[in-house]
């Protein structure tokens, strides 16, 4: 989709909030959101795509004024409320509640399984990489070209990339594909490679800062060979 | 168009309203959220990556290893994990700068520098470090990098998480490893700040 989550290039937002330090999480509630990805993860909510694409459909004033954390708890709502785990109604009602007695205490629960996987999934991870037999197209040094289209959906087709021509500086193999995965599909794995374009290519001669480059990691149908 | 932007407490009662539900229907635990935050508090942050570059400025097989694959080195070192499956380092030199940004989301090698900065997370930076990164690391970060630098950006659009090993300072040739690892910062291993000088 072409949303304001894809930011790259964008003018006009203004200098980078930069404080001198600040704490991991803000407040408590940065901290149950943080949690909102890995354990409605394990729930079945959700694959890493799917919950970046949940966080894409937020309205697009919303997404760049709000704060970081309540765009996980947008996309858990979004896929909770999806799949008949949560009810709108009843988030409202105990948000409800909530803000009229914010020190009640949250339901007890013990859980050591949950305990367990939380240690687990930070050590080992999730990773993304997924055998395949397909045989790459396209070999490091090769010149491609980045399909210039609009798909509907989650992609990780940037738009200041599109129908630019770079070359490619590393293969990775074949991973999840997130058009696939992120759209509600099979895992589907492509080959990814990183393309180096140079500021020239993406911005134009004028607007281009001196000497430099930028990579952009594409997955396989992103791309065609260069003309 | 109509949107309501939630103040805090209006956030804050709504994640009370969804973690709360999700304890009752067997998804989180207060416990397991705790938990969670702790590690990213007090565990896994900066001074990972700090000791995995300062392992790199000192033994050239280690830097080897880690340019080649920084996923298998850093497991060496009994590093690694979610959001970091797949590493790249890239090294910094007098003629290379490096800087990573995500301009789709807000991917961040997690095993060896932590949870990123909200700055890193938000649209100001994300937007403008791929088109005017010189201009952003002189203005907005105080690091002045000179045209006869090539500046290298990676937006990491895939799962591929990459960071940056920093240039060992100048004046730094008697110092140990750990000596070291404290003069890693973690702008240094974004791209977006120098070492500390010794």
């Amino acid at each position: 989709m072409n949303g304001v989550h894809d930011l790259g290039g964008t003018d006009g937002l203004g200098p980078v909030p930069v404080p001198t330090s600040e704490p991991v999480f803000r407040a408590e509630w940065e901290k149950a959101a943080f949690g909102m990805f890995s354990m409605p993860f394990r729930a079945g909510f959700f694959g890493v795509d799917a919950f970046r694409y949940g966080i894409e459909q937020m309205h697009p004033a919303a997404y760049l004024l709000s704060p970081y954390y309540e765009h996980w708890a947008h996309t858990v709502e979004h896929y909770g409320v999806a799949k008949g785990v949560l009810d709108e109604a009843e988030i409202d009602e105990r948000m409800q509640y909530f803000l009229e007695n914010p020190d009640a205490p949250m339901p007890e629960r013990d859980d050591p399984d949950l305990l367990a996987f939380v240690d687990a999934v930070v050590k080992a991870g999730a990773p993304a990489g997924r055998p395949s037999d397909k045989v790459a197209k396209y070999a490091v040094g090769d010149r491609v070209t980045v399909i210039d289209d609009s798909p509907h959906g989650h992609t990780r087709k940037a738009r200041y990339v599109r129908g630019k021509t770079g070359v490619i500086e590393m293969a990775h193999g074949t991973m999840i594909y997130p058009d696939s995965a992120g759209n509600g599909g099979p895992e589907a794995p492509e080959h990814v490679y990183t393309v180096k374009f140079t500021n020239e290519e993406l911005w134009g001669a004028e607007a281009a800062e001196p000497n430099g480059v930028v990579y952009f990691d594409v997955w396989e149908p992103y791309i065609e060979a260069a003309s | 168009m109509t949107v309501h932007i939630r103040t805090q407490e209006e956030i804050a009662a709504r994640v009370k309203a969804l973690e709360a539900i999700m304890i009752e229907k067997g998804i989180m635990t207060t416990a397991a959220i705790d938990r969670l935050a702790e590690i990213y508090e007090n565990e896994v942050g900066p001074q990972l990556g700090a000791a995995v570059v300062a392992k790199a400025w000192t033994d050239p097989d280690f830097k080897a290893r880690l340019i080649a694959n920084a996923t298998e080195a850093c497991a060496e070192m009994g590093i690694g994990g979610l959001q970091g499956e797949d590493m790249v380092v890239v090294e910094n030199t007098d003629a290379v700068h490096n800087v990573i940004t995500c301009t789709l989301c807000s991917c961040y090698p997690w095993p060896v520098l932590g949870l990123p900065p909200n700055w890193y997370k938000g649209p100001e930076y994300r937007a403008r470090i791929v088109r005017e990164p010189r201009k952003v690391l002189r203005e907005d970060f105080g690091f002045d990098v000179p045209d006869s630098v090539e500046v290298r950006v990676w937006d990491s659009s895939s799962e591929m998480r990459y960071w940056v090993l920093p240039a060992r300072p100048a004046g730094t040739e008697g110092l140990d490893e750990k000596a070291l690892a404290a003069l890693v910062t973690r702008d240094s291993m974004i791209g977006t700040g120098a070492p500390k000088a010794p």
